[in-house]
């Protein structure tokens, strides 16, 4: 009984609270919270006193609210196509060294881009997916975060992998599949995992990530208030504009608003979904507009703009974890260079003058490195001395990958639980007989130890 | 819509004696009228269960005491009488107040619950720890992976088995293959225990019936469990919640009053993936989990009278990964082999123990007959026909009578 009224008490201070809206006079914020210390209408009031809504005015206007009332939410930016300062509060907070990293990030992912497509064309790698073009949003968004909060990407964030510490051989491991890739040959190409990295090894079904993302903050939060020598974290998740029109998309943000987790959604609106442009894949003002739906802070920011992109990353990490926790949402505008993977050829649904015009009009790459000549930090030798010790380290670590056996051909049962199952180990020996009485209609060299591997 | 129904069927499933006594309340006012649940008056066999007598329950603190696999340390303790909810409560409650990784959510969990297996979790644990999620099964499912992920003991209650399917993604392509796909990184949802009313209740009709173990079994990487009684469910809600694999545990909402018995107030675990043999027999062997047991039970007390044979009774406890081991040495045995459940037949459970049954050596030698599954028919739940669509002590009683004619 008592329970009940305790917990109603706080739904109605969680009603109480005001939505951040710097338009509204103060006043209406007293009003609200006197509404809401009573829930019954009172006589007379001007304002709704429904549970469902109680800040709430009376209008005698007939007057339907539409979505073009509304201005688009506006895209921050720091530096604008040419390299230029557009933000005159802005102050770079990295060193000359961290600046060339942060780079050298960037230009590591799309050499690795170009290496692997084409590997992928000889049939060299079963599979492969280029972020050409959304660079600045992994790197820039991961640079702004500590080693010790929590990251689930969706797929196309070689960026923050590589930040946070990914190495060529890691990297080539899991393209490879073989016997150092973490995810033990099991996952598709790209599927990358780290937990020395903190970030969650990637799955191919989309928006599934951001619920747990939301699970996962509210994780972190719990375990900082039960042990407090726990440095304070948040969770980032990343996700594409698409993969926004799932139900995890909606489940995950009102989940996170709800339960006031300090997670931060990192939304890569890069114009496409595979084939389906943005005005088939929603109506209102992208992704950002509906995050003030849920009661969520937001921004838009240049997703091109590396600048832009770790100033709005850093700023919503502090939010996450101000008042106990909350979560806030990015969306980074961009554009999706690359096809949508290998098996993807894009100029079927789009003209190629059009990606032509992205690639040399504003790229994220070249955005960076026009600001970073400005400073006087950067130059054509340095570029060039640079592009070719990457694109060794690259091409030394693909050779090395390829080479490797391939995991154990026990791995295939392993981890389905912790132990494996009797029946596991039954299926296990079955598969052994098989190999051994038709040797000649498998290669089991390949693999590390052979059949032997299945040996009980 | 649905908290209407939720209302309606907690209100019955609080007093499922009333159910089986209409028949005697005065209020008849012409022969015409019947009401839900009587059972005809020349019934012999499908008579309503009675809990109270029924040996499957721990009557007395000395049987409750004496049931198999329950630790050495707990066989000394005291016992107290609990339904159903009560023992999940009781679960619940031990599990928060043994690991603070534990948390437990879900749809109006805060006040209690629905059937009243959260009541007063939230006041003696905190609002932080014992909470409501909004109205979204894919939600809480991958809410609590992503905690599960980073190293809690998330309990998730779906307010009705029925309602599992809009998470039924994060389920099976996340949670059950999240230790998979992680490989060496060593991270898995091995924390997560998923708690779900299922099951008939007598007038839940199409989306407050359904039992869909049989859709979970087919997933590597879930432990499915479904207890038949109170001191089991406590001690298998213990196990699955400090399992390391993904656990969905099933309760039959039936039994939430229903059924009572003495239960180890101690904190004990019973074994995942290992049966239980109920009762010892000769001629027959009856494979069954959650309520149905009750029914198996009373037809094989009519049978073995009638027909001078000797059944043996196993409960699954853990339908996936099951103990075969256990099934298949009773049925070298016996030679014969009933599989009773109340989801539909098709696919079901026993599709799975009667093709294992078939498909081992040294079993399908012994067998004396066809294996018999005596399941929900391949239909939707329909309010008004549900007593002739789950098995009841007829059709159990008549298949008992067929395997030993065959």
């Amino acid at each position: 009984m008592s329970s009940a009224r305790l917990l109603r008490g706080r739904a109605i201070a969680r009603l109480a609270r005001p939505l951040a809206r710097p338009s509204q006079p103060s006043s209406v914020l007293l009003i609200q919270r006197a509404a809401a210390s009573n829930l019954s209408q009172r006589p007379d009031s001007e304002y709704v006193s429904f549970p469902g809504a109680v800040k709430s005015a009376f209008t005698t206007t007939l007057n339907f609210d539409k979505p073009s009332d509304h201005a688009a939410i506006p895209t921050y930016r720091v530096v604008d196509q040419h390299g230029a300062v557009v933000d005159t509060s802005f102050k770079p907070d990295l060193s000359t060294e961290e600046v060339i990293k942060v780079y050298e990030d960037m230009l590591f992912i799309s050499l690795m881009d170009l290496v692997m497509f084409d590997a992928q064309r000889q049939g060299r790698v079963s599979f492969y997916m280029v972020s050409a073009g959304e660079e600045a949003v992994c790197v820039g968004s991961a640079s702004a975060l500590t080693m010790e909060d929590v990251i689930y990407c969706q797929y196309r964030e070689q960026g923050v992998f590589k930040h946070r510490g990914f190495t060529a051989t890691d990297f080539m491991s899991q393209l490879f599949a073989n016997k150092n890739d973490n995810g033990r040959g099991r996952n598709m190409p790209v599927h990358y995992g780290s937990k020395e990295l903190n970030i969650h090894t990637i799955s191919s079904p989309l928006a599934t990530q951001l619920p747990q993302a939301s699970g996962a903050a509210y994780a972190l939060k719990i375990q900082r208030q039960n042990d407090p020598t726990i440095p304070p974290r948040v969770v980032a998740v990343y996700f594409g504009e698409g993969a926004a029109s799932e139900g995890d998309f909606h489940a995950a943000l009102n989940m996170a608003a709800t339960r006031s987790c300090p997670v931060v959604f990192i939304c890569r609106n890069n114009g496409y979904a595979i084939s389906t442009p943005t005005l088939e894949q929603y109506r209102g003002d992208g992704i950002a507009s509906r995050g003030i739906g849920y009661g969520i802070e937001t921004i838009r920011v240049d997703g091109n703009d590396i600048w832009a992109v770790r100033e709005a990353t850093k700023r919503a990490r502090e939010l996450a974890l101000e008042d106990g926790g909350k979560p806030v949402l990015i969306e980074a505008l961009t554009y999706r260079v690359s096809h949508h993977s290998t098996s993807d050829d894009s100029f079927a649904y789009r003209a190629r003058v059009e990606v032509e015009d992205w690639k040399r009009r504003d790229n994220p790459i070249i955005r960076l490195r026009k600001w970073m000549e400005a400073q006087g930090i950067w130059s054509e030798e340095k570029e060039k001395e640079a592009r070719e010790r990457l694109r060794r380290e690259v091409l030394h670590a693909f050779k090395e990958a390829e080479r490797e056996k391939k995991p154990p051909v026990r791995t295939m049962f392993e981890d389905v639980y912790e132990e494996l199952t009797p029946d596991l180990k039954r299926q296990m020996a079955e598969l052994k007989s098989i190999l051994e009485r038709y040797p000649d209609e498998y290669d089991v060299n390949e693999f590390e130890g052979g059949k032997k591997s299945l040996d009980s | 819509m649905k908290s209407k129904c939720i209302h309606h069927l907690a209100r019955t499933a609080r007093r499922p004696a009333l159910l089986t006594r209409t028949s005697s309340v005065p209020i008849t006012t012409t022969s015409s009228l019947r009401l839900y649940s009587t059972h005809p008056p020349n019934a012999k066999l499908n008579l309503p269960v009675d809990y109270s007598t029924t040996p499957l329950l721990s009557h007395t603190s000395q049987t409750a005491l004496a049931t198999p696999d329950l630790p050495a340390h707990v066989r000394n303790s005291t016992t107290q009488k609990m339904n159903l909810f009560q023992a999940i409560n009781d679960a619940l409650s031990t599990a928060l107040a043994s690991d603070e990784s534990v948390l437990v959510f879900g749809e109006d969990v805060a006040f209690g619950g629905v059937f009243r297996c959260s009541m007063n979790l939230a006041e003696s644990y905190g609002a932080e720890r014992v909470f409501n999620t909004p109205l979204t099964e894919q939600g809480i499912m991958g809410f609590a992976i992503g905690a599960a992920a980073e190293g809690m003991r998330p309990v998730a209650e779906i307010q009705f088995a029925d309602y599992v399917f809009p998470a039924f993604d994060q389920i099976v392509n996340e949670a059950a293959k999240m230790r998979y796909r992680e490989g060496k990184t060593g991270r898995s949802a091995g924390g997560l225990t998923v708690r779900m009313p299922c099951g008939g209740v007598g007038h839940g009709a199409l989306y407050h019936s359904q039992s869909p173990e049989s859709l979970f079994t087919h997933i590597p990487g879930l432990r499915v469990i479904m207890p038949r009684s109170p001191l089991q469910a406590k001690g298998l809600l213990l196990a699955a919640i400090r399992s390391n694999d993904p656990c969905i545990f099933m309760e039959p909402k039936i039994l939430y009053r229903a059924a009572a018995e003495q239960v180890p107030t101690e904190d004990y675990e019973l074994p995942l993936s290992k049966a239980e043999i109920l009762k010892p027999g000769e001629h027959v062997t009856m494979i069954s989990y959650g309520q149905p047991l009750y029914n198996c039970m009373a037809a094989i007390e009519r049978a073995e009278k009638d027909f001078g044979v000797s059944v043996e009774l196993i409960d699954l406890r853990t339908i996936y990964p099951w103990d075969k081991e256990c099934v298949l040495n009773s049925v070298r045995k016996t030679g014969r082999c009933i599989v009773v459940h109340e989801s539909m037949v098709n696919a079901g459970v026993g599709a799975e123990v009667a093709a294992a049954i078939q498909e081992d050596e040294k079993t399908f030698v012994r067998l004396e007959a066809p294996v018999t599954r005596i399941a929900g028919w391949s239909i939707p739940t329909p309010l008004m026909f549900e007593k002739f669509n789950f098995p009841d002590v007829a059709r159990i009683y008549d298949g008992v009578r067929r395997v030993m004619e065959y």
